[in-house]
């Protein structure tokens, strides 16, 4: 068989056509005192072609949510409600062996940290091999699989001869990258990225960040993008979602969002985020620690530090509601977040 | 924090000809013939009450300087020259007897608070250890002092954190203590070690903020170890930015954010991701990646990524700090054609 990745070059994506729908997830985890409420009510699509981020900070839920699609969760998980609609088809339904051959195959995962996690006494192209040898046993002969991971390693700014050097002879940014080319080994249509640069220097993230734009847009794949660094969001995604305490606060187009947070998280979250260019503006720091989603708070999960917050922020839960063309917020009072101001320190 | 120059007084920290090598081993009975130029020949002053940035990327040698200033490395060569009041000292040569006074007066606060503390030891006892190795006061009124700092960073009420272990605390809590700890004896001068880099941005600001307010309360002066570029912004009046052991660029922050003059500060510069998707950066200008400052050539560190690279450079060995500005120096001999 030939798998190539010019074969992929001609895949015809349809923005407007969903791609993978998240629909009302809810996932907890069993502990021994009680349930975590890790996932709760999440609710978003990726079409073909799109990248999505998922911000938040440790303990949100982004990674819960990322490993939930893909259905590899601990053993402790439990799927509560919800599907998962992979082109319609809906993988919580699947078998075992039948999930197993979605992976790699239909999504993908760089998973955070994945750059360490090399083999140290095999090859990198061989480690590569092993998914091929697993998703196309038998297909591919040997030279076969040379020239497509030979490929792989050029499509990620890597000389192709790397694949027979061993990952202590990689720098960090060559072990991600080549990260990135088993992820696209089965060229899969939707990568999910957790913490992709998390780890790297800034000139190398910069560097792994416009090559996996670049081969998104050549091959017509979907990425979802984990995070808790707003400003790498800001840069590779078209939308994107907030995440807070388990709960999808804020959904929307990222250039919408970015103008106009319209949830006091998102709002404090940008306003305390410092960068390097325009005026430097006063950082507003979130009051407060997250909740404890053993006993997650009543009605909205951010009401304990949120400074718009009533009594009925505390007795209801806001639903994730439509407020423009796909800009959808889960706040009683997103009327009330003002704009970005940008006030000067002094 | 002031944006204006600080004013010409005796700095509180003096460093000339700073050097760190470190030898690769080449077995038991042989010499080493090979170092790593950790810290290859740096200069920096910090005035008394001014908080200088020390940026890179891992492996510049800013962590290897944080530490010799300290004294948990000793230098390979140069002096680092400490003075507070009538106390001058040259770091490098602080003998064992002296080593006690010199530590109350300096500290240092370290990046990872999960990993910088004792767990089996309560935040009494973190905070008050300093007290104890220096013999201050009997233990009631070092339970005072404690509950006095853990007021100031923040821990309140104090009492109900006294006798917590560090697995009871969050990270943003675990970062206070340790900047209780090192405040405890009063030091003029704290090496901060990226303590923000493992925090959560929420929990990041006020931390960040804690540590400005606290300088200017009690008169300390940081040098602040970072790779994050806006952090520095924030909590730095000037900036020193690192590359393989060599400083290359200094100057007051601001400054060298809208005015990078160094080719490799401009690199960095617009490699860092913008919090705005309204704004498109420069591409970022720079071959290849870094590599290790091991037995370097003479010539300038930065030349095989150097996008300006010329003759000029290859013929010379590493350029001197020329003034670009005002306080603002950069080490490029083609400062004027870039």
């Amino acid at each position: 068989m030939t798998l190539s990745l010019e074969n992929l070059q001609t895949r015809r994506i349809d923005p407007d056509k969903p791609l993978l729908e998240v629909d009302d997830l809810v996932m907890h985890y069993k502990i021994k005192i009680g349930e975590v409420s890790a996932v709760d009510n999440v609710t978003f699509t990726i079409h073909q072609g799109e990248a999505v981020g998922l911000v938040g900070e440790s303990g949100c839920g982004k990674t819960s949510t990322a490993l939930s699609l893909l259905r590899l969760l601990p053993a402790n998980a439990e799927y509560i409600s919800g599907q998962i609609r992979l082109n319609g088809e809906d993988l919580l339904r699947l078998d075992e062996e039948e999930m197993r051959e979605r992976r790699w195959k239909d999504i993908a995962m760089v998973f955070q940290g994945a750059m360490n996690s090399w083999n140290p006494v095999y090859r990198v192209g061989d480690q590569i091999r092993e998914v091929l040898d697993t998703h196309y046993r038998g297909e591919m002969d040997i030279d076969e699989q040379d020239r497509h991971i030979a490929s792989l390693f050029s499509a990620v700014g890597l000389p192709p001869e790397m694949a027979d050097r061993y990952p202590h002879e990689f720098s960090g940014g060559m072990r991600q990258r080549a990260v990135i080319a088993m992820a696209l080994a089965c060229s899969p249509e939707l990568i999910i990225a957790d913490e992709p640069t998390t780890a790297l220097d800034v000139i190398v993230q910069d560097q792994i960040l416009k090559e996996l734009k670049r081969i998104q847009a050549e091959l017509g794949m979907s990425i979802l993008y984990i995070s808790h660094d707003i400003a790498v969001i800001a840069e590779v995604t078209d939308s994107l979602g907030v995440m807070y305490a388990g709960k999808l606060v804020e959904y929307g187009p990222t250039a919408v969002v970015f103008a106009r947070p319209r949830h006091p998280y998102a709002y404090l979250l940008l306003r305390s985020t410092p960068s390097i260019t325009g005026p430097r503006r006063k950082l507003a720091p979130l009051e407060g620690e997250p909740p404890d989603l053993v006993h997650p708070p009543t009605g909205c999960r951010f009401h304990p530090r949120c400074p718009f917050a009533t009594e009925k922020c505390v007795a209801e839960e806001p639903p994730l509601e439509e407020i423009a063309e796909g800009h959808r917020v889960a706040c009683w009072h997103y009327d009330q977040v003002p704009e970005l101001d940008m006030e000067l320190v002094r | 924090m002031t944006a204006e120059a600080p004013v010409k007084t005796k700095p509180l920290v003096d460093v000339k000809g700073l050097r760190k090598l470190f030898p690769i081993s080449r077995g038991l009975f042989r010499a080493p013939t090979d170092f790593v130029h950790a810290v290859d020949g740096i200069d920096f002053e910090i005035a008394p009450g001014e908080s200088l940035g020390l940026v890179g990327e891992s492996g510049c040698g800013k962590s290897t300087t944080g530490r010799m200033l300290v004294k948990l490395l000793d230098p390979t060569e140069g002096q680092i020259k400490f003075s507070d009041g009538d106390y001058e000292k040259d770091v490098a040569r602080v003998g064992r007897s002296e080593i006690k006074d010199f530590r109350s007066r300096v500290q240092m606060i370290f990046q990872d608070p999960y990993e910088s503390m004792n767990p089996r030891r309560t935040v009494f006892d973190t905070v008050s250890e300093p007290l104890a190795v220096q013999g201050v006061g009997t233990v009631p009124e070092r339970e005072e002092r404690v509950l006095e700092l853990l007021h100031l960073v923040g821990l309140t009420p104090a009492e109900n954190f006294l006798f917590r272990y560090p697995h009871e605390l969050s990270g943003g809590q675990r970062q206070r203590v340790a900047i209780a700890r090192a405040l405890v004896m009063n030091p003029r001068f704290v090496v901060a070690d990226e303590p923000t880099s493992m925090l959560d941005v929420s929990i990041r600001i006020s931390i960040m903020e804690l540590m400005t307010d606290l300088a200017e309360r009690l008169g300390v002066s940081y040098l602040y170890i970072t790779h994050d570029l806006a952090v520095a912004r924030y909590m730095c009046d000037r900036i020193a930015v690192m590359y393989l052991g060599k400083m290359v660029e200094v100057g007051p922050t601001e400054d060298v954010l809208a005015n990078p003059r160094h080719p490799y500060t401009r690199a960095l510069l617009s490699a860092v991701p913008v919090p705005d998707p309204s704004i498109k950066r420069t591409p970022v200008e720079i071959k290849g990646g870094i590599s290790k400052a091991i037995n370097p050539a003479p010539e300038c560190r930065f030349i095989e990524r150097c996008p300006f690279a010329a003759e000029v450079c290859r013929e010379n060995p590493h350029p001197e700090m020329f003034e670009v500005g005002d306080q603002h120096f950069a080490a490029c001999y083609r400062i004027n054609e870039i």
